[in-house]
């Protein structure tokens, strides 16, 4: 029988040691690559017409596009237009690898905890630092809630930094848990198919079905990743 | 709404052309087109603000998202009382402290995520332009 876990398995294709740490190229960076080579080329080739009335694949990208650009507007607010160009990146990395990762015999980058965890990282310290950068030391302010009595500081507020600083763990958990479990389980029931012989059509039917469901995962994912940057991105701008 | 008029019209070519009734047998002008777009989009938009807020709520979602709000608080806290333990040589005593606060700050980010306050620290969300002064937390728990 099939091992569902064997699809995680991070292989070594090139080997390069860089002083101590193991900077390989590894089917996981090949994926990754890939992913980013889609974008660029779905972008590209996609707008290269510039039609005013667009064709298929041109509504596809400025869809994409003001999708995006909508959430960032709504949920960020104006000043939220500079970062823009992060935010989608984010987004149609997290769509692309997602999606490549269900083309069967593809690998889920999304699916290692280590790379949406640091996805998440990046969206933690940025967004931290736009704080920081914006209100300085008021930025702290942060951790007291208005209205609440003095003597409950030493209480609340180091209940409201680990609050802050579990969000790029929720983040980063929340994709994984996703990917990782959704893949899973496509494995297990193929699985089910070559074991089960004729009474395989019931598995069969049963992986159509996830399938699809995972296609629904995979760009709900996206957007719960994207519309979160954008929640957090509108605390560090406005704080309260 | 009224339902635009088409009038379906023989080219030459013997292709069928939808083309609006009113506008003869000239396409619309870039103007027109632009004018017509504007006032579409600006009708869109109310309606789209009103329900696109927010991360969609389904039952299994939802669950999945007040889990993992609880546990991720708990883990940080438990994270952060294990570093400082092993770098102050007060084996489990902070450890013990901080997974309390850790699971109070799960909680918090649990009752947070559910009813609407927004993600972050500091009631920014649900706040939004009040002043500072009224905003107790006991004002904000009847709000639906």
């Amino acid at each position: 029988m099939a091992k569902p876990l064997e699809q995680f398995e991070i292989k070594t294709l090139v080997d390069i040691p860089v002083g101590g740490l193991d900077a390989s190229f590894t089917n996981a960076s090949v994926f990754m690559v890939i992913a980013v080579a889609a974008i660029t080329l779905f972008l590209t080739l996609g707008m290269r017409q510039r039609a005013l009335v667009p064709g298929r694949w041109q509504s596809l990208a400025e869809l994409s596009y003001q999708f995006v650009a909508q959430l960032v507007r709504e949920n960020v607010g104006a000043e939220g237009r500079q970062y823009f160009p992060f935010i989608f990146t984010l987004f149609m990395f997290i769509l692309f690898s997602n999606m490549i990762g269900l083309i069967p015999y593809a690998f889920t980058v999304t699916s290692h905890i280590i790379v949406t965890f640091a996805l998440a990282l990046v969206v933690f310290l940025g967004v931290t630092l736009v704080a920081l950068i914006k209100h300085r030391l008021r930025f702290f302010s942060f951790f007291m809630p208005p209205g609440v009595p003095l003597y409950m500081a030493p209480l609340l507020v180091p209940i409201e930094i680990i609050s802050y600083l579990a969000r790029p763990v929720t983040l980063g958990l929340r994709l994984f848990a996703n990917m990782m479990a959704g893949h899973t389980m496509l494995k297990v029931f193929a699985g089910f198919i070559v074991v089960l012989g004729i009474g395989g059509i019931a598995p069969i039917a049963a992986i159509v079905l996830l399938y699809g469901l995972e296609v629904i995962v995979a760009v709900l994912q996206a957007y719960v990743f994207i519309i979160l940057t954008c929640l957090y991105l509108h605390d560090a701008l406005h704080l309260h | 709404m009224v339902p635009p008029v088409f009038a379906v019209a023989t080219a030459p070519d013997g292709r069928f052309d939808a083309i609006p009734m009113d506008e003869g047998n000239h396409p619309p002008s870039l103007e027109d087109l632009d004018a017509r777009l504007r006032k579409a989009r600006g009708k869109a938009h109310p309606a789209n603000a009103a329900e696109g807020e927010g991360v969609p709520a389904g039952g299994w979602g939802q669950a999945m998202r007040v889990g993992l709000e609880l546990v991720s608080g708990l883990a940080v806290g438990v994270g952060i009382g294990w570093l400082l333990d092993e770098w102050l040589g007060t084996r489990p005593w902070l450890m013990v402290v901080f997974f309390f606060l850790g699971a109070g700050a799960g909680m918090l980010n649990v009752y947070r995520s559910v009813s609407n306050l927004g993600y972050g620290v500091g009631y920014g969300g649900a706040q939004a332009g009040d002043d500072t002064e009224d905003a107790e937390k006991e004002t904000d728990d009847g709000k639906p």
